[in-house]
């Protein structure tokens, strides 16, 4: 090809790229352009500080729901993400061919089973035995939706750590298991917070398996074994409701939802920086 | 009780190809003894014996003794951290912890082995640096990523993370192949400082390196020691037709 024609290619295949990366983002973009645009008058103090007021009257808010999601995600995050990672670390780390192999085939087949089956997992597993709807039956929904995604992503991060890393620091005389916790992992922090988020993130907004597990609650909840108000279901009850202000309100808690989803991510990345930059 | 290292019938394997054949050697403590060899000789395997560090690569077996100041590296019961402990290792590309400062790259192997001593870690640190002739360069700069220094300085900080625990052997697999001349004219004269601390054996391609540092020299070829002997000797006056090929570079 002549350099003149080369060039117009060049230049035509940059734009594309460019382009593609810019669609990217736009369904982002958009999404939380039309939340604003339809939620932001129904974003006051109310909405954080108050119950939802009973049907026919106006007003009130999602405190509960907002407390309630929280307190879901940070259980969630609490059973599954210490499995998570060390799971990953397994697969990652492990000679043994194997068990990583089943591993992780079954947790991409996790990873792919539709969430309401998800829901119904946990009310088989956690409501039936207990014989009631709870935090922690919507907890163990949402650990086992987090899991293949923290296994996954932590196992490529940690496999990304150099070998050259491990061997210096096995020289050293260090055992297996230090070299692992306090070099490999490290290493791959910044990597490994990254799926922790898109996990967090990904729960965070789940509705299905929630339903008949954590199943919501228009109360302020007292304890763990009790229902629970969560954001999306929440959100998802308002929204087909017959009342406008419950639309408003629905509209409001989606943009809360994005809002949260983005100062937990912003504030763990932040929070986990390390002075010196590992694996990303 | 010093006396060495002495290799003997050593052989190597990765997953069952006989990469190493009846290795028998004795390096002389507290002198440089340089493994010379074209690449794929088994010279870099054989090193990694030495610290027992071939065994961590799945499906790498050994068979044979090593004695280390007369203790068989090899024998049931030893446990390979311990012996790492004692034999420090520097490998062909610089690999300073990422995450870690410079100090904190000093201080690695001493801290993760449980010394919590603000002024024994310090301590430790300025003596391997300057053991390393690293000192004068970083001394202001500790706080800073290890990965932020040169090449050259990046593996002079390895040599001073491996001194910092005070081993009694260092082993170098090609030490100074990533680097350009001049830092490899540094390393080389820290070897040279270093000799009368340590037992240090030096895996090398570079021929004129192994003359330079070393006080013996073993050819290696095909998985086998072709030629052991002093490294003047062996570069003037080789036995072995295939040393002479070598060192002429006829071949490798």
């Amino acid at each position: 090809m002549k350099p003149a024609g080369r060039r117009v290619v060049n230049v035509i295949m940059a734009w594309l790229t460019a382009l593609a990366a810019g669609a990217v983002i736009l369904p982002l973009l958009m999404i939380f352009g039309f939340l604003l645009f339809q939620g932001a008058s129904a974003v006051n103090v109310d909405f954080f500080t108050h119950l939802p007021k009973p049907v026919g009257e106006d007003g009130g808010g999602m405190a509960n729901a907002i407390v309630g999601s929280l307190v879901l995600v940070g259980m969630a995050a609490g059973i599954g993400l210490p499995i998570g990672i060390l799971g990953g670390v397994y697969l990652a780390e492990s000679r043994d061919r194997r068990l990583p192999w089943v591993v992780r085939f079954l947790a991409d087949v996790l990873n792919g089973v539709p969430s309401i089956v998800v829901g119904i997992f946990a009310y088989t597993l956690v409501v039936l035995p207990m014989r009631r709807f709870s935090a922690f039956a919507g907890a163990v929904a949402l650990a086992v939706i987090m899991l293949p995604i923290v296994v996954r992503t932590s196992e490529e991060i940690v496999r990304l750590v150099p070998s050259s890393l491990r061997e210096a620091a096995l020289a050293l005389g260090i055992p297996e298991w230090k070299v692992v916790l306090r070099v490999v992992l490290p290493t791959a922090r910044a990597g490994i917070i990254t799926g922790v988020m898109v996990a967090v993130a990904r729960v965070a907004g789940e509705t299905a398996p929630l339903l008949f597990t954590a199943f919501g609650n228009r109360f302020w909840h007292q304890r763990l074994d009790q229902p629970i108000a969560a954001l999306p279901l929440q959100i998802f009850a308002y929204a087909i409701a017959p009342y406008d202000d419950w639309h408003r309100q629905a509209w409001a808690g989606a943009l809360v939802l994005i809002g949260m989803v983005f100062v937990v991510s912003l504030a763990a990345r932040l929070a986990t920086r390390g002075r010196f930059s590992g694996v990303r | 009780m010093i006396d060495g290292i002495r290799v003997s019938a050593l052989n190597a394997w990765f997953n069952g190809v006989h990469v190493l054949h009846g290795i028998d050697l004795t390096m002389a403590p507290k002198a440089v003894t340089a493994i010379i060899g074209p690449s794929g000789c088994g010279k870099s395997t054989f090193i990694r014996c030495l610290n027992r560090m071939h065994e961590v690569v799945p499906g790498a077996t050994v068979s044979g003794t090593v004695l280390v100041e007369g203790e068989n590296l090899y024998a049931a019961g030893v446990d390979p951290v311990q012996v790492r402990r004692r034999i420090g290792m520097v490998f062909q590309r610089p690999n300073p912890f990422p995450t870690m400062s410079v100090f904190d790259n000093v201080a690695a192997g001493l801290r993760l082995a449980g010394v919590r001593r603000r002024a024994d870690l310090q301590e430790a640190v300025e003596r391997a640096l300057r053991q390393a002739a690293l000192w004068d360069e970083v001394k202001d700069q500790l706080d800073k990523s290890g990965v932020s220094l040169s090449g050259g300085q990046q593996q002079r900080l390895c040599i001073a993370r491996a001194l910092a625990v005070e081993p009694t052997v260092l082993l170098m697999d090609e030490p100074c192949s990533a680097l350009d001349p001049i830092a490899t004219a540094r390393i080389e004269e820290l070897i040279l400082e270093l000799r009368s601390a340590l037992t240090i054996v030096i895996v090398t391609h570079n021929m004129q390196q192994a003359a330079r540092v070393s006080e013996a020299t073993g050819f290696f070829l095909m998985g086998e020691m072709v030629e052991f002997g002093v490294t003047r000797a062996l570069f003037t006056n080789p036995r072995d037709k295939r040393t002479e090929d070598y060192i002429t570079g006829r071949f490798g």
